[in-house]
């Protein structure tokens, strides 16, 4: 009989998680985000840092600077798109519901905040901190999603929330900053998660 | 059984189980995401709802959305409590074994 009641116990549980929270991201999509980041940021100080060492806005290199963070920044969610979609299918649970809903509503309400505000700040040439804010925002947004995912994304939040403020106390820094957080960070977690899935 | 140890009849069944369990943690659900988490036929579906809702555990609302019914599922505050002592229920029956 105690084994029955365990057994509801169990089922409760797994219909309250599955009903409220996504299937978590799988760790490889954190890893390759992580190494994207990095290519990004080697193209970015090798090719494209001007000598001088600060950034005319509009320039060229300005310009490619933007170029190559949204293709890190498309290559990054194409590449947790496909893999999750795989993943899902192998557990055969469905990718768009109600659940991922909620979670990419309470995601990007932070991020695109973050996006639009920066945005509106470089437009006026201040660009000292955005790495700083990109790094927050991030952070905030993981938080907040992290209520809908299985999983630990709410550390790696709290991680990109924290470094991004020490960030904020040593301008000049941000690009090396900005390639721990979405670099060296993504992979330490996709690597944590790749583990985890594995046992 | 029942008044002597807290375990409600109504909740010892899988289906019936599953529904209070996804609608104490979702604000509400419709006909097609139980069918989906439950994997349940729809005729199991609305007699085990029926009864949940003729105790009054859950809330049922019909609608349209197009020309497609529609029918949304929430608990009401007597369902919630209910459920959760018979979660303490089973609980208390677990560890004293």
């Amino acid at each position: 009989m105690t084994e029955k009641y365990l057994n509801d116990i169990s089922e409760i549980k797994d219909m309250m998680n599955r009903s409220s929270r996504f299937i978590s991201l799988s760790g490889l999509s954190g890893i390759l985000a992580g190494v994207y980041a990095i290519i990004g940021a080697g193209v970015t100080y090798f090719f494209l840092l001007p000598a001088r060492d600060y950034v005319v806005l509009h320039s060229w290199n300005f310009k490619m600077m933007f170029i190559v963070l949204f293709a890190v920044a498309t290559a990054s969610v194409l590449t947790a798109f496909f893999l999750t979609q795989r993943k899902a299918r192998q557990n055969n649970e469905k990718i768009w519901d109600d659940t991922t809903r909620r979670l990419l509503i309470n995601f990007l309400v932070p991020l695109l905040t973050g996006g639009i505000y920066l945005l509106i700040k470089l437009n006026n040439q201040h660009y000292g901190l955005t790495a700083s804010l990109m790094l927050i925002f991030y952070g905030l947004a993981l938080v907040n999603a992290s209520k809908y995912t299985l999983g630990n994304i709410r550390y790696l939040g709290y991680a990109e929330i924290i470094l991004g403020l020490v960030c904020a106390a040593f301008p000049g820094y941000g690009l090396i900053f900005w390639t721990v957080g979405f670099g060296v960070f993504h992979i330490i977690y996709g690597s944590l998660m790749s583990i985890k899935e594995k046992t | 059984m029942g008044l002597i140890d807290g375990i409600n009849k109504l909740f010892d069944h899988r289906i019936r189980l599953g529904i209070m369990s996804i609608l104490m943690v979702n604000e509400q659900a419709d006909f097609n995401r139980f069918k989906e988490l439950l994997d349940v036929t729809d005729g199991n579906l609305a007699s085990h709802s029926r009864t949940l809702e003729s105790a009054g555990y859950i809330n049922v609302k019909k609608s349209f959305i197009g020309k497609k019914p529609n029918t949304k599922y929430s608990a009401t505050p007597e369902g919630k409590l209910a459920f959760k002592a018979h979660i303490v229920a089973l609980e208390k029956l677990i560890h004293n074994t």
